[in-house]
């Protein structure tokens, strides 16, 4: 029996990695998947947590959590792809049409 | 102790694959770090007896998300981010927040020595059908959740094919 705590460092360790991901890389796709990451993270610690407590409520919430991320996939590829017929470019900090 | 092994090397894959989906330069090899990374998650699911989960990550996720990914990655050329920088400027300052975030999350962690302090665990025996428990609290007790999931998945759907459609003259 491994202990919950494990899967908790393990689900810190992930969301960091992605929010190191989310605020340093320039690529846009990257940054979609560092999302991604993230999420998986939350859904380590939601099964970790719904396991724990030996009700699968958690598990439905990362249901749930796995829906968003498939519509967030979604929406973010089809603004990424009008973005880049737009501007020419997949970069972060070129994409600057509301900077004044 | 077999359990323990099988955890410690899905975790340090997880987590090497996930550094690698952060550091490459080419997208494509991103996404397919990535791809590592979401299968070592569904082993730890699997680790954690979420059989359904673990279908619903490997389908879901590998098959479908990640898929959609690499069309995008293969439709915005790539060729010109190869030779660009990796990374904003502004890498100092998301480090100096990372490690303040980490620190905050060790700390809240640590809870004066007190550890992850969770409350004690129910003494009933564990859900032996875990496909059929999730089903059936997920068309039960989340009946109206799921209802509005389907409509947000659909919303999303004509978002995407929306942005994605060429301007008609």
């Amino acid at each position: 029996m491994i202990p919950t705590e494990y899967y908790i460092f393990l689900g810190t360790g992930l969301f960091t990695i992605g929010v190191i991901g989310v605020l340093t890389r320039r690529n846009v796709l990257i940054i979609l998947m560092s999302i991604e990451l993230i999420l998986n993270a939350v859904n380590i610690n939601l099964v970790a947590l719904s396991q724990y407590f030996k009700h699968v409520d958690g598990q439905v919430f990362a249901i749930f959590v796995i829906t968003d991320a498939a519509a967030e996939a979604a929406v973010g590829l089809g603004l990424i792809i009008a973005l880049f017929r737009n501007k020419e470019t997949v970069n972060a900090d070129e994409i600057d049409l509301l900077k004044w | 102790m077999l359990e323990l092994g099988t955890f410690i090397v899905l975790s340090v894959v997880a987590l090497v694959s996930a550094v690698f989906v952060i550091t490459r330069r080419n997208a494509v090899h991103s996404v397919i770090w990535l791809v590592v990374t979401l299968f070592s998650v569904g082993g730890i699911f699997l680790l954690q007896h979420a059989e359904f989960l673990f279908a619903v990550q490997i389908i879901l996720y590998v098959g479908g998300i990640m898929v959609l990914f690499l069309f995008v990655v293969m439709l915005v050329d790539i060729d010109v981010t190869l030779k660009q920088a990796r990374f904003a400027r502004q890498w100092q300052v998301a480090l100096l927040t990372v490690v303040l975030l980490l620190g905050l999350l060790g700390f809240a962690m640590y809870n004066h020595g007190q550890g992850l302090n969770l409350p004690v665990r129910p003494m009933v025996s564990a859900p032996v059908q875990n496909t059929q428990e999730v089903g059936k609290v997920l068309y039960q007790n989340y009946m109206l959740p799921v209802e509005i999931a389907s409509v947000l998945l659909l919303v999303a759907m004509v978002g995407a094919v929306i942005m994605a459609k060429r301007k008609l003259e």
